[in-house]
Formats: structure tokens, sequence, C-alpha cells
């Protein structure tokens, strides 16, 4: 489908694609065998200016929006969601300095990250704070100039391999939700530690670990906005990532889709390739209807961000939600296209299966994105 | 107006021209589409080739012949041969070469010369003789040991410009085309490369060089009409050397020349060999080659078992190559090697035209493939349906019985 | 350091296929790319910017179309670009487009280096590196596979040779023909993409280099092509067939002859 891109969309996603297919999917299994970070594709990446898109040309960017950090995001992950992370995590962990960062921080950080020279994480997570991000428990506490950070952030995406992270903690305990901040902590500060890497299901070769801070200073210039805005600066970034994570859902999808269909016109059975029988066909058009809307509701939500509509919680969650749906019934199905094949490891299609799962847990598990929706329809329906 | 001339070289008949677009498919350049049901010709990207006029069965596109007065080209005689040599050896393309010298030569009516540039080149006069040639121009020199791009190419000039030969053949290799190139510029001759047929038009006393182009999709006849010498290129193994005859007695002339001639720009500091302990794919008479049907490169083993057995060189197709399976240098296809054996076994390979290129002047090609569908079939002396995990190592096992290995 | 590198449009040959029933090309839907031994001398130029800085100048003589080679040249890091085109150099061979491209690189000025690929894909002769140096009478050194080192003055490179290498030491200014061992081609960036959809490369026709018109062209090329023609398709032999041991005798009995001869 034609999504009236502007030739400088085309000219990002070909080059995306190119990067994803000669550079990217010959080395994919190897990655998600070794679960190393992909160090080189990052390196490509970066002189490639794809680091970039979404920032301002101010900063070294390219003045883009979301909508080009989803052209480019559902490239590479059609090659390796894992891989793919590092650039989309980066993403994440630079949105609340691009939405709420002062005209320093940005000129601090954003022109590093734009040249794809240093990486970002994003920090909210906690063992006991997951879905109810409002119970997190790491504090910053204030010292002078500066804030002491204690706490331990859990399954940090990019955690270890980035730079710069952006971390939510409580500045006022006694006020909840209301009393967390926002801090950039820069690898290597004292206090600031990396817990092993998690060995996981899918995405294998993103680096997800804990991130622990242990009496961690951290300058006070580092605050993002003020104190007690910590939550609302997580809730907007998340808002405004969530499209990434449906992109990266589609880009998982469509891969998954595109080793299906040459499957199914290659592989022969009863004298016929199986593309030749309704069943199997039936299985490719419902992956197909379901993965193009799953994309165009990506795409909607990522330009009505960046037309920079007041509220986008209620369409972020739909995408989101959506699409990681749809990645993980399409790649259930290109397993079961593959028959036998598609469950052995030398194959490619089990590996976009267990990919696609986190993306019905990160970012807001798939239950929490449906909380979003239905608070903010039946809120909308009030105020009629 | 019945005759569009679409500049002064070529020109279409318009009534003849029916707009059946043969003429478009034949052009390997694209210059030519259809306007109105007739063709246009795209001078920026016409190379006057003549493909459309062989192809229009209306003999509606007709090709100038080049106007202006024809030179008086009757001093340039003989045919000479450039004959390499390292360290000392004379390198077996010269022999090709004056084999294939003969015959033009013959067919002139003139004779075969071998040139000879080095140091120290005793005895290399009587092994040129023995293989046919009439007359031997040699430069002994020790500035020229080793070859270098100045000397050489001044002292082939000066030969060229005082001799007036009409043919001059080289080997297409690295030395050959690096040289060849740059006397062709300075003498002002035509120099056509990679020549797979040599002929004569003895009617306008023309070598007729045929070369393949587009990777080998099709092949083109060139002339040198006004300009001399008529310079051509010949790969190493396209071309069957001379005979040895013992009792040939070339004359030699031996030529000197001032000390600034042997000066050189560039400065040699090292030879490096590097030490193949497998037999050269380009130079192989048999090659087994193994592409991605043979499923993983461990599988590579059993190939190159059987290359062992067959004293054979290790050939690879590109997707294997890309597999990493196996190091590039073995790599057979277009963007590989080209190679000529007498016999090549391609294994696990389908036969994209990519690779064919690169083998299919192959004197028997054996194919083993599990798909019966694969290409290779197409251009193969002897196929077998089948596994060739299963096939090669039945195959190794009766050669070495029969080559008592 | 200021490097010119020269590079040919080409069609995708690996794209090119014949159509069996006419035995002719087909052509539709293969699209230009710039020749893929030129890509390794384009990657070279700018590694030797990036090392000594400087500027990239590149070249082509083509049609008007072949201003898409240049701008992905330029996508790739090539500062300059120059498209030298025009009719009459229809029909060139090798002597008259290294005659061309020489005086172009003359209209350029200055330089300390060229660089062009092995050859071009399409012709495959190899012919016009040599000959543009040939014609600017500059000392060149061809199947570079490394530089390793240069200076103003002069590199020493090592040159493959069909044993091994050489190494060669040359004066500047030189011309060097570079093979694919030399290095791998990096991908454009988006920011090289950009300036190079921007770019309107200058194009020269034969009077703005001030070619002599007997050298362009036909007339000015001592080579000319008489005859096309398709190679006879080689014929399929026979399907042997049967279970592996009797297959594997019975082609080693087809072979016999080769392997003891040339075994």
């Amino acid at each position: 489908m034609d999504y009236l891109l502007t030739e400088q969309q085309v000219m990002m996603r070909d080059l995306a694609r190119r990067i994803a297919v000669e550079k990217i999917k010959p080395v994919a299994p190897h990655y998600d065998e070794t679960e190393e970070f992909a160090w080189p594709i990052m390196k490509i990446l970066a002189d490639s200016d794809l680091f970039g898109v979404y920032l301002p040309e101010q900063y070294g960017g390219l003045g883009g929006g979301i909508m080009d950090m989803c052209l480019v995001t559902e490239e590479l992950s059609r090659a390796c969601g894992g891989i793919a992370l590092g650039y989309a995590g980066t993403g994440l962990g630079t949105i609340p300095i691009l939405l709420y960062g002062s005209d320093e921080q940005k000129k601090k950080y954003l022109p590093d990250i734009a040249k794809g020279k240093r990486l970002a994480a994003f920090c909210i997570t906690e063992a006991g704070a997951g879905s109810d991000a409002g119970s997190i428990k790491t504090t910053a506490r204030k010292d002078g100039d500066s804030y002491i950070l204690n706490g331990t952030k859990q399954w940090i995406t990019n955690a270890g391999e980035a730079e710069i992270y952006t971390v939510i903690a409580l500045t006022d305990k006694a006020k909840g939700a209301r009393g967390a901040s926002a801090f950039i902590v820069e690898k290597g500060t004292k206090g600031m530690d990396f817990g092993k890497k998690e060995k996981k299901m899918g995405i294998r070769a993103s680096a997800t670990r804990e991130v622990i801070f242990n009496e961690c200073r951290v300058p006070a210039a580092n605050l993002i906005s003020r104190e007690g805005m910590g939550f609302i600066v997580a809730m907007k970034t998340l808002d405004t990532s969530r499209p990434g994570v449906a992109a990266q859902a589609v880009g998982i999808a469509q891969g998954a889709l595109d080793h299906a269909l040459e499957y199914a016109r290659t592989r022969v059975q009863f004298g016929q390739p199986i593309s030749s029988f309704q069943a199997v066909q039936h299985i490719l058009a419902d992956m197909g209807t379901q993965v193009e809307a799953a994309r165009a509701l990506a795409y909607a939500t990522a330009r009505m961000v960046d037309s920079g509509a007041k509220s986008v919680s209620k369409e972020s969650a739909m995408a989101k939600l959506f699409a990681s749906e749809v990645a993980m019934k399409v790649t259930t199905d290109a397993v079961q296209i593959f028959g036998g094949y598609g469950y052995m490891r030398e194959y490619p299609v089990e590996k976009y299966m267990r990919d696609a799962k986190i993306t019905q847990l990160y970012e807001g598990t798939s239950q929490i994105q449906r909380n979003v929706i239905a608070a903010n329809m039946i809120k909308e329906s009030l105020k009629k | 107006m019945w005759r569009y001339n679409m500049a002064d070289s070529i020109a279409i008949f318009l009534d003849k021209c029916t707009g059946c677009t043969l003429c478009v498919k034949a052009c390997p350049f694209g210059a030519i589409r259809m306007a109105n049901k007739k063709a246009v010709i795209d001078m920026a990207v016409c190379t006057l080739c003549g493909a459309c006029v062989e192809a229009c069965k209306f003999g509606a596109i007709e090709l100038k012949s080049s106007s202006g007065p024809k030179k008086d080209l009757s001093k340039y005689r003989d045919v000479w041969v450039f004959c390499e040599q390292k360290k000392g050896v004379v390198q077996s393309i010269s022999f090709e070469l004056l084999g294939e010298g003969k015959k033009l030569a013959a067919k002139l009516g003139v004779k075969l010369c071998a040139v000879i540039l080095g140091g120290g080149l005793e005895g290399k006069a009587e092994e040129l003789s023995a293989r046919g040639a009439d007359k031997i121009y040699m430069v002994d020199h020790p500035a020229l040991k080793s070859y270098q791009d100045d000397p050489y190419t001044e002292i082939l000039v000066r030969l060229v410009e005082e001799y007036s030969p009409e043919i001059l053949l080289c080997g297409a290799t690295t030395i050959g085309r690096s040289l060849i190139s740059r006397v062709a510029v300075k003498t002002n001759a035509g120099l056509t490369a990679d020549c797979t047929g040599l002929d004569i038009d003895e009617k306008e006393r023309l070598l007729l060089q045929t070369r393949p182009a587009f990777g080998g999709n099709i092949m083109a006849t060139i002339i040198t009409p006004n300009h001399r010498p008529q310079m051509a290129t010949v790969r190493h193994k396209v071309m069957k050397e001379a005979a040895v005859d013992g009792s040939n007695r070339a004359e030699l002339i031996k030529k000197t020349y001032p000390g600034e001639v042997f000066n050189s720009r560039t400065r040699l500091l090292d030879v490096v060999e590097e030490i193949e302990d497998t037999v050269n794919l380009a130079e192989a008479d048999i090659v087994v080659s193994g592409g991605r049907g043979l499923g993983g490169p461990e599988n590579f083993a059993v190939i190159k078992e059987l290359a062992k057995t067959l004293n054979a060189a290790v050939g690879a197709s590109r997707s294997a190559v890309d597999s990493d399976w196996i190091p590039y240098s073995h790599q057979v296809g277009q963007t590989g090697k080209t190679v000529c054996p007498k016999l090549y076994i391609a294994c696990g390979i389908s036969g994209q035209i990519q690779h064919l290129i690169g083998m299919q002047s192959s004197d028997i090609i054996v194919a083993i493939n599990k798909d019966p569908d694969a290409p290779i079939f197409k251009i193969a002396t002897y196929g077998i349906v089948g596994d060739a995990m299963e096939i090669v190592p039945a195959l190794t096992k009766e050669f070495k019985r029969i080559l008592k290995k | 350091m200021h490097i010119i590198v020269c590079i040919k449009q080409v069609p995708n040959t690996t794209d090119v296929k014949i159509d069996p029933a006419t035995n002719t090309l087909i052509r539709d839907g293969v699209e230009s790319v710039i020749n893929p031994f030129d890509a390794y001398a384009i990657e070279e130029a700018v590694r030797l910017k990036e090392r000594l800085g400087g500027k990239v100048t590149v070249l082509t003589m083509g049609p008007p179309q072949a201003e898409n080679a240049l701008k992905e040249a330029l996508s790739l890091g090539c500062d300059d670009a120059v498209l030298v085109s025009d009719r009459k150099f229809a029909g060139s061979d090798t002597w008259a487009t290294s005659y061309t491209l020489s005086m172009a690189v003359k209209k350029i000025g200055a330089f300390d280096i060229i660089l062009c690929g092995k050859q071009a894909s399409d012709g495959d002769t190899a012919q016009v590196g040599p000959g543009i140096s040939a014609h600017l009478n500059i000392p060149q050194v061809t199947y570079v596979k490394e530089i390793k080192e240069i200076s103003a003055e002069k590199a020493t490179v090592a040159r493959m040779t069909e044993e091994g290498h050489d190494i060669v030491e040359t004066p500047l200014p030189c011309l060097l023909t570079v093979v694919k061992e030399i290095n791998t081609p990096r991908l454009p960036s988006l920011k090289g993409k950009m300036r190079a959809k921007a770019a309107k490369p200058p194009v020269w026709t034969a009077e703005d280099i001030a070619a002599d018109p007997a050298a362009l062209g036909l007339e000015g090329s001592p080579t000319r092509v008489v005859k096309i023609f398709t190679p006879a398709p080689r014929k399929g032999g026979e399907i042997l067939s049967g279970d592996t041991a009797d297959l594997a005798k019975e082609l080693a009995e087809l072979l016999k002859d080769v392997a003891i001869q040339h075994g």
C-alpha cells in the first residue's frame, strides 16, 4: 500500500532496507545464537545517519519525526527484531530529552545520539514495578547541587551497551506517582552498575540487564524538567514511542510473512506447491491483511504524534496493542505454514515467533494497553 | 520522408520499418524505442554496433561504413607476438599466441615474429624458434628483468614504429593488459581485449577479432580498418600452443637502445609469491566445484577429496562463497574466475547464468544436483539427478580405483 | 590531496538474460548501475580523503542518465562530480574513451591521483585506465590490491599478479586501477544521499574539453564492431540414471580418459 511518503522518507526507508538485507539478514542467526550485541551493525547504522532521523537538524538530526523512526524500525525489524532494538531502544531512551530536556541538555546529548556515537536506554521498570509502574522504589535524594540515586531497574533494553540513560526515580516518596522525577545518567558514573545479561526467549541480540544505582551521584543539571514531572515525562515518552514498538511488531510480522510466502511457493507436496492449496492461501491472506492493517494504524498514529496532537494515548495504545497481537498471530501462522521445518532452528521462522512475543509484553502489556484504551474511550464518551 | 537519418552513421528506412520491435530487443544498449510504431534510435546511447541491422528482418536499418579516405597501410607487414617472460621463463601464453599467430601469418603470407624483452635471455631465441617464429626481436638488458610499465612501453612503441607490424598479439595477463593498452594509445593503434577467436579477412587484409561482451551473453566481432598495428590480447588457455619443431631456424634481431629508454618512474620494491598448496583454479585442467546444494561448509570436504584424487582445483559458486563456506579465491563465475578446463564437475550448483558465464566453455561439464529442473542440466554433457553428498564420494572411490590411487 | 575517480555506468549484467525463443538479450527492467569494480575505486578514494584530507572528484563519460551514477558516487562521499556527455562521443572505443576522459581530467585541473576500477563489466577490456595514463603520460600501477603508504610525492602499493603480488613504488601524480581485494565499499549515508539529490553536476561537451573532433566517437576509434551475435547456446547432453554405485561407475568410465590424461 502506498503511504504517500515524502521523497526523503522513501530514501530513508530504502537505505534502511538495504542495510537490513545486505548487512543484518546474513548475521541475524549468528547474533541470535551467541546473544552478543551487534556493534558492527550499530556502526553501519551510525555511518548511514539513520540514528538521527527523528531528531531536529540543529542537533545533527535529519529533522523528521516518529513516522521516520517507525519506517526505519520496521525495515530493520524485518531482518531482526533483536538487532533493531539497538536502534529503537535508543529512540525510547532519547525521547525524554527530546520532549522535556532543556536546551543545554539537548545540546549536550542529542548530537552524539544523532551520530550514533552513543546509544541510549530508558529506565523505569523494577522488580516490583512492571505494569504497576507507579510503585517504583528507586529514589533520588537531593544533596547540594546533585541528586543521589539508589535502587535497581530491571529488564532495561540496551543496558550496559548504552552510554546515556534516562531514569525515573522518586524525589518525594510521600507524593507517590507525583513524586517521581526524570534524570539523565551517563554510563561510567560512580555508583552505577549493571547486572548480568538476561537470557531471553527472543530478541536475543538485544542486551537486557539490570541497572543498579548505589549512592550514585548525578549533577542537578541532569534533572529533566522539574521535580515531580517524572511520571508525566514517562507517560508522554511511552505514548510517543509506542508507534515505534508497533512498527517493530509490523516489521517482525512482515519478515515472517515474507519467509512464509516464499516457502509456500517452493514447497511441493502432493505434486503441487502448497501455495496452490486454499487452506494455505487463506492463512496467507489473513496474515497479509492483518499486517497491512497494523502498519496503517501504526503509521497513522505516528503521523498523529508528529502533527503535535495534544493527546495520543488512546491511539498509541491501539497501534501497539493491535500490531503486537498481529505479530504474535502472524509469526505463529508462519511457523504453521512451514510445517515441521518451521519448528527447526535451521529455518528462520521460529526466531520470528520467539521475537514477536515481547511486543505484547514490554512498553506496557496488552492488558495495560486495553486499560488505557478503555479509560480514554470512556472519558471521551463522558465529554459528549 | 522515407529515410530517417539518425545521424551520419545510421539510418532507418521508415517505409520498411513495420514496428515489429525486433531491433529494440536486439540492441544490447537499450538505444532503440518505438515512436508512432516506428523505430527511433537514441544517438546518445547508440554505439553503432550493428546488432539491430542484423536483427531487422525487413532491411529497414542501414549502418553506414565509416567515411573518410582509407589510409595507405601497405607498409605494415608481419604478425608479431609479444612473448611474456617471468624470471627468465617464457610463459606458456606466448606459445599459444605463436601457435595462433602462425595460422594468421600463413593466411596473410607474411612472417611470424616473436618479440621478447628481459634480462639474461640466453637460450630463449632457440625456444621461440622451435615454436615456429620466423623472426625474433630481442631486447636483453638487466633493467628489463622484471616487468615495469615505462621501459617496456617505450621499447615496444619504438619497435612498432621502426618495423611497422600489421598485427600485434599479446597475452591478456596482468602484465599484458597493462602494457599493451599504453602501447596502443601511444601508437594510435586499435586494441581488442580478451579475444576468444582470431581470423583473417583475406580480401581486406583485416584481423577479425571476436570477443565476448556483457559477461559473455553476446559475442562481438571487431576490426581495426584504418589503424596499424591491429592489436589484440588473448586469454591464457584459449588457444592451443604451437607445436615444438626443433628444426625451425628464426632470424634473431637484437636491439639496443640509449640508457634513458630503460628508465622507470615506478620502482619494483619486492615480489611476493603466495604459495598455494592447492591447484591453481584458473590453470587447472579439471575443476570440481561445490554450491549451495551441498548443504553446509563441512560438506566441501567431499569436494576436496574428489579434487585431490583427480589432481583438480576446487571451485565454488557465489552462493557458497557468500555463505562463507569457502574463500572468494575459489569463486567461479561472472564476479569470480572464468575457467575453461577439460572437465568441470558441478556439485549442488543450480547453474544461474552468473555462474555459467564463468565455466560454460569447459570441454566436458558434469552436473550433479537434486533438482531435475536446475538450469545447469541444460548445458551439462553428463547430468545426474541426485544427492551430491552420496554421488561424489562414490565417484571418488571409482576414480581412485581407475587411477590406482 | 585531490583524487579523481573515473567511473562508468553499465547495465546490471547480472540481470541480463537471453530470450531462448529469439536468441536475443532481454533488457527490459535491466537497471543501470555503477560498474561494480568502480565501487571499489570510489571507496578507496573516499578512504584516502579521510586519511589525508583533500577532496574527491568523480568523473564519467556517458549519456545524460549517467548523472545517476555520479549522484550515487556523491552519496558515498565524493565531493564533486563531472559528466562528460556529447553525441559526438557515440561509437567510442577504448582509445577514444580514454582520450576523452584524459581531456576532461586536463580541464578539471591539478590532481594527485586518479583511481579507476580494474575493468567495466559490460566491455570487460580493462583498457581505459591504462589508456588514460598513457594519454596523460603519467605513471600507472594496475591491479592494485592495497595502498600501503602514500604521501604527497609517492605511493607504495601492492599489485596483484598471477603468482601473488609485487610491491611497487610510484611517484605522484599517477593512475591506479584497483581490484576487489582492496576494500569493502560502504553503503551511502542519508546525508550523502540528500546532498547528492540536490547536486547538479556540470555537463561538459566535446567543445568544453577542447577535444580534437578527429579523436572522438566513431571517427576517433581505431576499432569498429562489425558484428554482434549470440553465441550458440551450449546444448545439454545426457542425464544418467541408476543407483548411486552404478552411476558412479558409469560416470567414472565416461570420464576415464580425461581423468587419466589430466588428473
